[in-house]
């Protein structure tokens, strides 16, 4: 186990291209972080020069206190486990888990027992003499970990190792991974652009967009205080709502409406405020109640999901997701008032686009 | 659940189907090609079974087949030391094409370096000239450095090919570089990568290389008549040819040498088909 330091890392293809921006992030001992963010963000590119299959530009990389910038992959003592697994078609299950061996100094005997312990563990035993083409998806991303597995690496890295499966899938995988990294105790390096897995698996997340670290913390801290447009859309699902508005004098008009919300100083005039889906509430038993926030919009749609229904409703032209509670459906055209309490809402200012304080 | 068709109606698609006019041209193309490919080879082992008086009666089932032929060639010791010297070459080229094309095919598929697309262009160019325009190069070069009359001097020029790197080339570039960066985190050097786990995964490629190369060698005619003067060195086919020059043309000796030469390239095809089938069925599966 290792600790993984980032200081001022970047990486600069081409002709000036940069796809990270000297990053700097401590990922302790044992932790379990995960790169988030959309295609194009650098989350896997700083995979990469961890994992020491891209050159740094700049910047120094450190595991376990020592720089590696130099090093080969080998060197490090890292493992890696790919989105399309990365399993060899012409080899056994035994022999691609035994393949992370292949330079070990370890005897035949060692090695067969490193193989058998990392399939028991990994449920993999009676697939050993098989080939990749007689398993299943969740089956071969298993192999894959347990080639990993089998080297007794410092860190695990991980490429989006489920978005090559189904959503029932994926969502059994994941849940085997937060189990493995509580058993091994292993550093973990995760990359995804799902916030599920991200806010699911993560000791903390790294949110990162155009080669920058937006925010960096814990998934609820992520949740509860996104410090821009971009973390509170990304983090949550549905996304956030954002629904602009003017700064007056006794709060703010959306959409020409005059809505009562304590604003903090500071800030321009032009405002984006934000509310969750799930604490945006179409309950007509709760009309009137004190305080609280209240839009009036025009139902778009609904999808009933069973314990409660997404309501897409447009407030003006903006378009906004609220939830109504248990069997409540809303009929679709007809104008509903979907509320928030004030302690739920967010505050962004609409040109620099970062968070004000909350209300 | 499966659904019971009518037995009617399905045995009416298969009436239509059998009598569709496209599959009546299609197969009777097919048989066409099949007789034209078929009846010299046919006429090969048919004369290779018919003694020297009746060569030139053309009927194809011979009235006495015999198989002195096949003895006299075989225990004529000229016709195994031709048939050991193209076994040679070619087993020799072969192994030398597959490792070579393979190794820089590999590299221009998954190396970035400077000059990578000058050279690929600069070794397809080499697919444009005629083989006969460079005998004369060759052999050049080949009396300059002592190679004439020596199984190297026969063998060289079809140890790497410009055909061979391309085919392999486009074959690598189909492998997905997580296989590669997979062992590299792995620990394995640069050779072992292409060994190891490069290799493997184009067997297809590589089988349909080595039949190519192996055909190419066991065939070639021009370029080991013009470099080799012993009879010593002959390959099957200068061998067989020195039939007809040297003794009035025994044309059911020269049959019976052709028909053995089949043997060698029946069991190449045989033996790496299965491995190009192999191959085409991983690649459908993985994913």
């Amino acid at each position: 186990m290792a600790t993984i330091t980032l200081e001022g890392l970047s990486k600069v293809y081409g002709k000036g291209v940069k796809a990270v921006r000297e990053i700097d992030l401590d990922i302790a001992d044992g932790e379990f972080v995960v790169l988030v963010g959309p295609s194009g963000c650098g989350k896997s590119t700083t995979l990469r020069m961890i994992a020491g299959l891209e050159e740094i530009s700049g910047g120094t990389l450190k595991i376990g206190g020592r720089v590696v910038n130099m090093q080969d992959p080998k060197q490090r003592n890292i493992a890696m486990v790919f989105q399309n697994y990365a399993i060899y078609p012409h080899m056994t299950v035994r022999q691609n888990i035994g393949f992370g061996l292949y330079t070990s100094k370890l005897d035949k005997a060692q090695k067969n027992q490193r193989i058998d312990a990392a399939a028991e563990t990994l449920g993999l035993t009676p697939y050993l003499e098989r080939r990749p083409a007689a398993l299943s998806g969740g089956q071969r991303q298993r192999v894959a970990i347990g080639r990993a597995m089998v080297r007794d690496p410092v860190a695990f890295l991980f490429d989006e190792p489920l978005s090559n499966l189904d959503a029932q899938l994926r969502a059994q995988m994941r849940i085997e991974i937060k189990r493995l990294h509580q058993r091994l105790g292993t550093t973990i390096v995760y990359v995804t652009h799902d916030q599920v897995e991200a806010m699911t698996l993560a000791d903390r997340i790294v949110v990162m967009r155009d080669g920058d670290i937006l925010q960096v913390g814990s998934p609820t801290e992520l949740y509860e205080n996104p410090v821009d447009i971009f973390t509170a859309r990304f983090i949550g699902s549905p996304a956030m709502n954002l629904l602009p508005a003017t700064r007056t004098a006794g709060g703010v008009t959306i959409d020409g409406t005059s809505v009562q919300v304590a604003l903090p100083a500071g800030g321009g005039d032009k405002l984006l405020i934000g509310v969750r889906p799930h604490e945006f509430v179409v309950d007509p038993s709760r009309a009137g109640q004190p305080g609280a926030f209240a839009v009036e919009g025009v139902v778009d749609a609904v999808e009933p999901l069973g314990p409660e229904t997404l309501v897409h409703i447009k407030v003006g032209a903006t378009e906004a997701i609220a939830t109504a509670p248990g069997r409540v459906v809303p009929a679709v055209g007809q104008t509903v008032t979907a509320m928030a309490q004030p302690g739920s809402l967010h505050l962004f200012d609409a040109k620099t686009e970062k968070a004000l304080p909350r209300p | 659940m499966t659904t019971v068709a009518d037995p009617q109606a399905a045995e009416h698609r298969l009436n239509r189907a059998a009598i569709r006019p496209g599959r009546i041209i299609t197969w009777t193309l097919l048989f066409i090609g099949g007789v034209i490919m078929v009846t010299p080879l046919l006429y090969m082992l048919s004369t290779s079974l018919k003694s020297a008086g009746q060569i030139y009666d053309l009927q194809l089932i011979p009235a006495n087949p015999t198989l002195n032929n096949y003895i006299a060639v075989l225990s004529d010791g000229r016709f195994m030391r031709w048939f050991f010297n193209s076994t040679f070459i070619a087993v020799c080229s072969t192994l030398s094409a597959v490792f070579f094309d393979s190794m820089v095919g590999y590299t221009l598929a998954k190396f970035q370096f400077r000059g990578r697309f000058l050279v690929f262009i600069a070794i397809l160019s080499t697919l444009m000239i005629p083989t006969e325009m460079l005998v004369i190069p060759w052999y050049l070069m080949s009396a300059q450095l002592g190679w004439i009359n020596t199984y190297w001097g026969i063998m060289f020029p079809g140890m790497i090919t410009a055909f061979g790197v391309f085919l392999m080339k486009q074959f690598f570039e189909s492998v997905p570089d997580d296989f590669l960066e997979a062992a590299r985190i792995d620990g394995l050097n640069e050779f072992q990568i292409w060994w190891k786990v490069a290799m493997p995964l184009v067997t297809p490629a590589i089988s349909a290389l080595a039949i190519f190369t192996f055909l190419g060698n066991w065939t070639a005619f021009f370029w080991p008549l013009i470099v080799t003067n012993s009879r010593e060195l002959y390959t099957l086919p200068v061998g067989l040819s020195s039939f007809a020059v040297e003794q009035s043309i025994q044309w059911e000796m020269i049959m019976t040498g052709a028909a053995l030469a089949t043997i060698p390239t029946l069991i190449v095809f045989l033996v790496l088909q299965r491995y190009i089938v192999r191959g085409v069925m991983l690649a459908g599966l993985k994913g």
